[in-house]
């Protein structure tokens, strides 16, 4: 971890500490205030649960060009990506993708290849629907390992961070208090629920708000459609391809779109956002990763509607090649983030939880 | 925007709570307003964008205030701190007017917290603006844009032009130019003097040099002198203003809230020749904290150093500044450039006085006394044995000054010849009109709404 970027976000803290005033916005500020001194272990922490409001900003008095310089969510969204690059794993993957928007279109690039060469390579040995482009089992082959070795990399990186904030055990409690918190986003809106700062300086709006909702059950759909087919087809032997009325079809369809808009809105969203209030050197990353994660969503639907057509097997590969991509670099990019503020809302329910059993 | 060509009804002179609460209302009353602020925008809001809360009066609960905080006990409270010297009709009008304005600030975009960890003490008697006093300022200012009030930064006013009972035009300063406009209403609220080192020294005599200013450098009080030498009346002391003791280290301007120091109780405090001067455990330090501003500044060089022991770092809420820290006492000495004998010698001697220590309480009076030490300190007197040992510097730091313009319920400006048909001031630079000395916490931002709000509607009557 870079000490610089812990050191400067725990200057601001110490200041924030002897302030107060921000104590409703969000779960930071009660965080901080149960403690003297921070560890770097706190400030990892406190940078995850940061949702990057930046109530906390134009709230604050000590802006630039005051002496103090306070700009928490910059500070804590740099030691934020730090602390993901840091405990991701292996190391040399980590550092590329958070920085470099190019990067992540690389892999894309790469991603489409493997799977255009999929298709000519292994093709399909009958089947129906898109197994005629690529066999079933050739699909399993690739994406079993594409899905599983990430989720594996996360899980090792996560402990990491369990280790280094000082979670606990965790019980079930502290598992549904953060999922409440996460599934209404509550920390992104303010303690008024008024929504952020996010597009238009300190006017608070729930732009952000709903569009991160819009991506992330977009998102969960998808994968619910991918799951539902993949229980129908191993455990009820249900086979593709499915009907427009079938659960795989309504999850994926309606995931899709809502993921495509949703992309495309945060994209255009984030335009408006000062980009100092953030941590700027990962301003291409997120981006790129908004796109990979829309162009998924989108690319899927793309196939949806021209499914019958000769263009088919070429925007089968284009769509499996973004979808393969995302999941490899799942550890490596912004997509991390919901696993590490999952962590972080699931360790804050701890604390709550320690503070209300001393009183 | 650029220089205003159009004319206003009413010019509103700064940009802090009491400036905003009158141009939203005059605005609201239909007259078109201009805000005229010295300071550029990111310091815009003066001393109300350091606030916390506002002391408010209610019957039953009302947003995050809890139970009821009636107008009688209210009152009660401020005469305590006042010492009598408050101006009760003013005062009442104040107080009573504060409940109605818990809503109106809600509707004009002013979100309330919980009262702040470490000030439970505040939960029935002070609301809290969530994010502090800069976000309601930002609220106000989205507020007034929306009802077509003109604001121009960094906008000096120089002068205004007072002939027999009407103000017939303004002076500002805006881009290294004057301008004149002539509004039919001008409403002052640019706050106090305390900025003005000269002003304070030529009131306060030398030491005031060394004061900290707790909050904007803007508040100059160019308008406030100007109104008085052209025998606008005035009220309240010159020589009176709230002072604390905070950090040594805070900047001159603007330090705000985080260099204040809650350490005292449990300290004792000596001046710059290591002697103590005053009972450092006389009170629970909410009482107290005024009170220490005024007593370094007697001191030589108007400096303090409070020095605690490990056992006590814990016990007070943390500042910004982390405390200089030693070993031993010598070294402490050294750190903070005291006579090393002498502080070892008080340190002794106070040690010695202090007596049976279990009853000690940190958050009560606990009667935990020295005996036979001049002075003596009559609560929370503990030795200060363990190291590491802790050090903090404490200076004066000045919130804001007294004298003001002298208003009527109506917050109406007046000479010796009556009233001045045009002029209304509210907030810090009427302030002296309620309050002759001492200061209740909230109070300050309680005045500014209240009179904020009459001058808005007054003008706005005037002007239509
Ligand atoms: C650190 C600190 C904390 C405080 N906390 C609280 C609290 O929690 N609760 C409370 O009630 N009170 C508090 N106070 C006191 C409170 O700040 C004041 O009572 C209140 O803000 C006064 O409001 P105002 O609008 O009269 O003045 P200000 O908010 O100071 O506004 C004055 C305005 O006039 C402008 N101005 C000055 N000269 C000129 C000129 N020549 N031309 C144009 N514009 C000019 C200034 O730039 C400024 O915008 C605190 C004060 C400080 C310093
Ligand atoms: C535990 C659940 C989640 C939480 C708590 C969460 C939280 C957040 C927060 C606070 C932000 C804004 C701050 C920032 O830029 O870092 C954000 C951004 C974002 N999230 Fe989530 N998220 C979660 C899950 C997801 C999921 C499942 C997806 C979709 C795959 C998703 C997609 C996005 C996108 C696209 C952005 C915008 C990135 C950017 O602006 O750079 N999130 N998320
Ligand atoms: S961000 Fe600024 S206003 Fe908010 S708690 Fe920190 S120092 Fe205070
Ligand atoms: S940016 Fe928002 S979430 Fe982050 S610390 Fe500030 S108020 Fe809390």
């Amino acid at each position: 971890m870079q000490t610089d970027l812990i050191q400067e976000a725990r200057r601001q803290a110490e200041i924030c500490n002897a302030c107060r005033y921000c104590e409703g916005y969000c779960s930071v500020f009660p965080s901080l205030h149960a403690e003297r001194a921070f560890s770097d272990g706190d400030i990892t922490q406190l940078a995850n649960l940061c949702h990057n409001c930046r109530g906390c900003y134009y709230a604050c008095q000590y802006t630039a060009p005051h002496a103090f310089d306070l700009n928490l969510p910059k500070a804590l969204a740099e030691v934020r990506r730090d602390s993901w690059e840091s405990f991701a794993w292996p190391q040399p993957l980590a550092r590329r993708f958070h920085t470099h928007g190019g990067a992540i279109a690389l892999a894309l690039v790469i991603g489409f290849a493997l799977l255009f060469w999929a298709v000519r390579a292994i093709g399909s040995s009958g089947g129906e629907g898109f197994y005629a482009v690529l066999s079933h089992n050739a699909m399993v082959a690739i994406f079993a390992p594409a899905f599983l070795l990430p989720l594996f990399s996360i899980v090792f990186s996560l402990r990491r961070y369990w280790a280094e904030v000082g979670g606990k055990p965790i019980q079930m409690s502290d598992l549904t208090a953060a999922l409440k918190r996460a599934g209404k986003m509550q920390d992104l809106a303010a303690g008024h629920s008024e929504g952020c700062n996010f597009e238009d300086e300190d006017r608070f709006s729930q732009g952000r708000r709903h569009i991160h909702h819009v991506i992330m059950y977009g998102f969960l759909l998808c994968f619910a459609s991918t799951s539902v087919a993949t229980i129908m087809h191993y455990v009820f032997g249900l086979h593709a391809p499915y009907g427009f009325w079938s659960l795989p079809k309504l999850f994926g369809i309606s995931g899709g779109l809502l993921l495509t808009v949703g992309c495309g809105a945060m994209a255009l969203l984030k335009q408006k956002s000062d980009r100092d209030l953030g941590d700027p050197s990962a301003w291409g990353g997120d981006i790129g990763f908004i796109l990979l994660l829309g162009f998924v969503g989108l690319s899927g639907l793309v196939l949806y509607a021209l499914g019958s057509t000769p263009l088919m097997p070429a925007l089968l590969a284009i769509h499996l090649g973004s979808v393969l991509t995302f999941f490899l670099l799942t550890p490596y990019t912004k997509m991390a983030h919901g696993f590490y503020r999952l962590a972080a809302l699931i360790r804050d329910a701890q604390r709550k939880r320690d503070v209300s059993m001393v009183r | 925007m650029a220089t205003p060509k159009e004319a206003y009804d009413i010019a509103v002179i700064g940009g802090g709570n009491a400036a905003l609460c009158a141009a939203m209302t005059a605005a609201e009353a239909g007259a078109h307003v201009l805000i005229l602020e010295t300071a550029p925008k990111p310091y815009r809001g003066g001393n109300s964008r350091h606030t916390r809360n506002f002391r408010c009066m209610h019957k039953t609960p009302l947003g995050p205030l809890v139970e009821e905080y009636s107008e009688d006990e209210y009152l009660s409270d401020l005469l305590k701190v006042t010492g009598g010297k408050t101006d009760e009709h003013l005062a009442r009008l104040a107080i009573r007017t504060s409940e109605e304005c818990l809503p109106w600030m809600e509707e004009h975009g002013v979100r309330f917290q919980p009262s702040l960890s470490g000030t439970l003490s505040l939960a029935r008697t002070n609301a809290f603006f969530m994010g502090g006093g800069k976000s309601l300022v930002n609220a106000y200012y989205r507020a007034a844009a929306g009802l077509g009030v003109d604001v121009l930064y960094e906008a000096a006013v120089t002068h205004l032009e007072l002939n027999s009972d009407q103000i017939e035009w303004v002076d500002y300063t805006y881009e290294g130019q004057s301008h004149r406009i002539t509004p039919k209403a001008v409403i002052v609220a640019s706050g106090g003097f305390q900025a003005d080192t000269d002003w304070l020294t030529r009131a306060w005599g030398e030491p005031a040099k060394n004061f900290l200013i707790r909050g904007t450098p803007y508040n100059r009080g160019v308008v406030l002198s100007d109104l008085l030498d052209q025998g606008v009346e005035s009220v309240g002391d010159p020589t009176q203003c709230h002072a604390v003791a905070i950090d040594g280290r805070a900047p001159k301007f603007d330090g705000g809230i985080v260099s204040r120091l809650d350490c005292v109780p449990f300290s004792i405090v000596v001046n710059k020749h290591a002697e103590r001067f005053y009972d450092e455990g006389e009170d629970v330090w909410p009482k107290r904290y005024a009170i220490w501003g005024r007593l370094v500044a007697a001191q030589p060089d108007q400096v303090g150093y409070a020095i605690i022991d490990t056992k006590s770092l814990n016990l007070f809420m943390p500042s910004v500044f982390p405390p200089l820290k030693a070993d031993t006492l010598d070294e402490l000495a050294g750190m903070m450039d005291l006579p090393a004998e002498k502080l070892k010698a008080t340190v002794s001697a106070f040690n010695a006085a202090c007596g049976d220590t279990n009853g000690f309480h940190p958050t009560e009076l606990d009667g935990v006394t020295t005996s036979g030490l001049i002075p003596p300190k009559t609560n929370w007197a503990r030795p200060i044995t363990e190291p590491p040992f802790y050090g903090y510097s404490l200076r004066t730091g000045v919130t804001f000054t007294y004298l003001g313009l002298k208003v009527d319920e109506t917050a109406q400006c007046s000479t010796s010849s009556g009233k001045i048909k045009n002029l209304w001031a509210a907030g810090e630079t009427m302030a002296g009109s309620i309050l002759g000395q001492g200061y209740l916490a909230g109070f300050g931002m309680t005045i500014g709404t209240v009179f904020g709000r009459i001058a808005g509607r007054e003008a706005a009557a005037y002007a239509n």
